[in-house]
């Protein structure tokens, strides 16, 4: 058995390595009418750029984005700033140095990655898959009888910020800086994943398809993961498949299946404010136009984020979502499961806490203010602020940085829900709701709390349970996205999530210790 | 300012001052020569198997206490001059108290065996224990087999802990049934079945006679009153654990096996009090012993000296007995008195369930002529301690106990339940007709 995961993880690692050497690989190639066809596609007016490109790209041969990139990113640029010094406003490229990069690398694309995607596809997705469930699968033989197997994870370097969790980070932060900031790179990967895409949608694949795809992979290959370690809890295993029917179905499929009936891209189930570019002018005008469909999913948008969202927390507890439904959450329960221990339970961190996730929900409702005020008024700025510009700040540092770069990339180190935790504007709004109007409650079993701290230490929302259950309070918290794991972990059967009248939540009865009532009688009055 | 000092940091000592702080401003020292902080005692075992860094069984930040004016001093009390009311304390100060607080807690037993204080010998009690399992048995080719002597609770942790790293582990216990001066038999039975199944080499009837020294004056194997002899590189101590009060010999305060005390906690010197593990009562309360070494009962004698203390007077009072434990992977609970085989009485009567393949059971204890319902013990199914605790006071029968079992039920959602095969076997083995009764929150919630 150890032989099989041992080989399992020498495949993984070599289709890994095969899918992070092919962003500086493969064959590219510019003719004179690919280029007449980029610039019709465009809408290309500058002359500028054309020439530069005619000049250095066409007719060459390049191996490697490497070399492609710099070309067409300068050449965009000088371009631009020679226009914009003229003053030919109408010349100016709009498209992103890096996206138009990526654009002529997907055109341009030739060689044995995009002759073979087949292949490469089995090299890549192919062999990590095979290779992660060699090393998963043993674990139902290996972990021994069901029950909590957390044995070596603060002895293992993987699991306990050692040298692979510092691998891991770097791989995971590079990989979300080339998908938001350098997406040329990821063009050979697009090619690999064409034949899903146009099956799928039609259409040949983006970046983001790439990232979508492989985000249902991950999924689906650490839900076995899920599946196997926590085979003993029925609503670890009802979660596990709940995260990942709404990944796949909703956040993939549908949409995609959307685009192939010309409908606009939509993912049902992404709520404003976390889906915070719903009310961009962009997404409005495109639902507007997109007849009775567009109106729909409007109207379900805005009822989503006002209705439904809180109504369920209600009877829930936002748990509902954030770790049943959101694909945020979903990825952190899979993929981020091994690392859910890293979260800060200090009460500074909670400091922080509150202050930053509760000011990137006003930045966001702020944000789409002025949007929608923009969008009615008809006006591109506000108080003579450009809206585009808080818009694309947003988009920069809350979508990109903050969602993608820090919110997975630091998995390992700083634990599986940094942006959940911090960041994310809709579980804050969720968090109010649970706190303040919910029959959601982590129940504390009267004075059975040893005070181990399993439970704090493995809350991935960095919430001191055990702080709480040592005094017999409930766990009322904001911040629980009700993943059920700190009741998994208890050994003395002392916390369960349920769903109850609100009188007693907070308060259950009185505090019961196991002491004689007279002496508890006291300690409450006082 | 009156100056409250206490010693040992453990669980009662530690409530004592947080709760004394609660109630008022005077001064409080706690002095501990086993660590700088407060950790949770129960959970060394899982550092030892990675679940936890050290740091995380430590309830309270580091700058808790300093926030809290609750002064901490590590050193060793080395004895107590009750006349002027100091503590002489090694590499330290004597320190001048107003109201002295014993909570020293218990060390391992040890029962006389030769070799006993050899190397690589030891209990699993004080952190310092922890630290010497990590450096006797860091993996299984330092340490090839490691034998426990001792069937209890802290036994079976050892071997779980040894397990997390493959070492193979010998298990020898007295009786001819894993715990069952406590346990009824079926769920000692059922216990039984599940060390085996975690390959623990369980040696039941079998009683350590010697351990055996090699050149470095270390343990090198174990002899059993069978005759055999086990090569070994660690021989955990397990039989229990008593009070750990050796340095109050010759002071003047009441000992029996434990610091005496009365129902206030005062010992017979006026201003000293001992709480938690290390107290005994004059007389048991109730079923209970006279020594309780629960950390729950630590910490109820913890609140209960502090209302003393800041003057309300308080007996401790401790309600319907409750516990839990794990077995390896087997979650135990329990409500009232459910007694074994062998200390029950006789009229005390037992009704058992147990799941035809997983490993989880029920036993309800009640009086066998008014069917009165006396306790409960579960084996991987959680309940509500406030249900039991409720019912308990209002002398239910077994039968209401049985019907309203779903109000009690503390599983996480989804799991199956079992009330209606439970509830099954009860009618048909004593012709009854009870259908369990769908679960209410309005019950739950209401009170005693």
């Amino acid at each position: 058995m150890k032989i099989i995961k041992n080989i399992g993880l020498v495949i993984f690692l070599i289709g890994l390595a095969i899918f992070t050497t092919v962003t500086v690989t493969g064959k590219f190639t510019v003719n004179e009418q690919l280029l007449e066809q980029i610039v019709t596609e465009k809408k290309i007016k500058s002359d500028l750029f054309k020439q530069e490109l005619q000049d250095k790209v066409v007719g060459k041969e390049f191996n490697s984005m490497l070399s492609l990139s710099p070309i067409v990113v300068n050449a965009l640029e000088n371009a631009n700033n020679q226009h914009k010094k003229n003053k030919e406003y109408k010349k100016v490229i709009y498209t992103k140095p890096h996206d138009m990069a990526a654009f002529i690398g997907k055109k341009s694309a030739s060689g044995y990655i995009a002759n073979n995607k087949g292949t490469m596809w089995f090299l890549t997705f192919g062999l990590g898959i095979i290779g992660a469930l060699m090393f998963i699968l043993p674990n139902v033989i290996l972990l021994g009888k069901k029950g909590i197997k957390n044995d070596g994870i603060y002895l293992e370097s993987a699991t306990n910020k050692g040298w692979i969790a510092w691998m891991v980070f770097i791989f995971l932060v590079s990989f979300y800086l080339v998908l938001y900031f350098r997406s040329e790179y990821a063009v050979n990967w697009t090619l690999i994943v064409d034949p899903i895409s146009e099956f799928l949608s039609g259409n040949p694949a983006g970046h983001w398809f790439v990232y979508g795809f492989m985000y249902c992979v991950v999924m689906l290959v650490m839900a076995a993961r899920m599946y196997i370690k926590y085979r003993h809890n029925m609503y670890q295993i009802v979660r596990t498949t709940s995260v990942l029917f709404f990944q796949i179905v909703f956040a993939f499929l549908i949409p995609e299946i959307m685009v192939r009936l010309q409908m606009p891209y939509y993912d049902f189930k992404n709520a404003f404010p976390l889906d915070y570019d719903f009310f961009f002018q962009w997404n409005l005008k495109s639902l507007i136009n997109s007849g009775g469909i567009g109106m729909f999913i409007l109207v379900w948008g805005i009822l989503l984020t006002l209705v439904v969202v809180p109504v369920m927390v209600y009877f829930f507890g936002k748990r509902w979502y954030c770790s049943w439904v959101c694909g945020c959450g979903g990825l952190a329960e899979t993929l981020g499961d091994p690392y859910r221990q890293h979260s800060s339970k200090s009460l500074f961190s909670w400091k922080v806490e509150r202050w930053l996730i509760h000011s990137v929900l006003l930045f966001a409702v702020i944000m789409t203010g002025l949007t929608l005020y923009s969008f009615f008024a008809e006006t591109s700025t506000v108080l003579g602020i450009k809206t585009s510009s808080i818009q694309n700040l947003y988009s920069l540092l809350i979508g990109s940085v903050f969602a993608g770069v820090i919110g997975t990339g630091f998995y390992p180190i700083f634990g599986n829900r940094v942006w959940c935790r911090f960041g994310c504007p809709l579980a804050a709004y969720l968090g109010f709701v649970q706190r303040f109007k919910s029959r959601f409650r982590i129940s504390t079993n009267g004075g059975q709390c040893i005070s181990c701290g399993n439970c704090s230490t493995y809350c991935e929302q960095g919430i001191d349970v055990r702080a709480y259950a040592q005094k017999g309070e409930n766990i009322v918290r904001s911040s629980c996205v009700g993943c059920g794991v700190c009741s998994a972990v208890c050994p003395r059967g002392v916390l369960k999530l349920e769903n109850g009248p609100e009188e007693g939540r907070i308060n259950p009865t009185e505090v019961l210790l196991g002491n004689d009532v007279d002496l508890m009688k006291l300690v409450n009055k006082k | 300012m009156e100056h409250i000092v206490i010693i040992g940091n453990g669980i009662s000592g530690v409530t004592a001052a947080r709760h004394i702080r609660k109630l008022s401003d005077k001064e409080i020292t706690i002095i501990s020569a086993e660590t700088d902080y407060f950790f949770s005692r129960t959970a060394l075992m899982y550092v030892y198997m990675g679940h936890m860094k050290f740091e995380h069984t430590q309830p309270y930040e580091n700058w808790f206490w300093k926030k809290n004016r609750i002064d901490l001093i590590k050193g060793y009390v080395k004895s107590i001059d009750h006349k002027n009311n100091v503590l002489k304390i090694d590499n330290h100060t004597d320190i001048k108290y107003d109201k002295l607080i014993i909570a020293t807690g218990s060390k391992p037993n040890k029962f006389g065996w030769p070799g006993q204080d050899l190397g690589h010998v030891q209990g699993l009690y004080s952190k310092q224990d922890l630290e010497a399992l990590e450096k006797n048995a860091p993996n299984k080719e330092v340490c090839k087999r490691a034998v426990i002597v001792g069937g209890g609770l802290i036994g079976i942790e050892m071997a779980e802990m040894l397990r997390s790293r493959d070492i193979p582990v010998t298990f020898l216990v007295r009786e001819n049934s894993f715990w069952n001066g406590v346990l009824p038999s079926g769920e000692s039975q059922m216990i039984n079945e599940h060390i085996l199944e975690h390959h623990i080499d369980l040696r039941l009837e079998t009683n350590l006679v010697e351990i055996l020294a090699d050149d470095n004056g270390n343990a090198r194997a174990i002899v059993t009153d069978k005759g055999d002899t086990i090569e070994c590189n660690v021989v955990g101590l397990t039989a229990g654990v008593s009070p750990n009060i050796n340095f109050l010999k010759d002071s003047g305060i009441e000992l029996g096996r434990g610091v005496k005390v009365n129902r206030l906690l005062e010992t017979n010197i006026p201003d000293i009090y001992a709480i938690g593990d290390c107290a005994e009562q004059h007389q048991g309360i109730g079923k209970r012993r006279p020594i309780e070494a629960v950390w729950y009962t630590g910490r109820m004698m913890g609140e209960t000296i502090a209302q003393t203390i800041c003057g309300n007077p308080t007996e401790y009072k401790p309600g319907h007995w409750f516990n839990s434990a794990k077995f390896l992977d087997l979650e135990y609970q329990t409500y009232g008195w459910v007694f074994s085989e062998r200390s029950k009485t006789d009229e005390e009567q037992h009704f058992h369930w147990r799941h035809a393949s997983e490993k989880i059971c029920v036993t309800i204890a009640y009086h066998k002529d008014t069917k009165a319902f006396l306790g409960i013990n579960t084996f991987g199914i959680r309940m509500r301690h406030n249900i039991f605790d409720r019912w308990l006071t209002e002398n239910r029968t077994i039968e209401y106990v049985l019907e309203y079992l779903k109000d009690a039920n503390f599983d996480p959602e989804f799991y199956s339940q079992y009330e209606k095969e439970i509830l099954a076997k009860y009618n048909q083995e004593n012709g009854t007709n009870i259908s369990p009764k769908k679960k209410s929150w309005k019950r739950i919630f209401s009170k005693a």
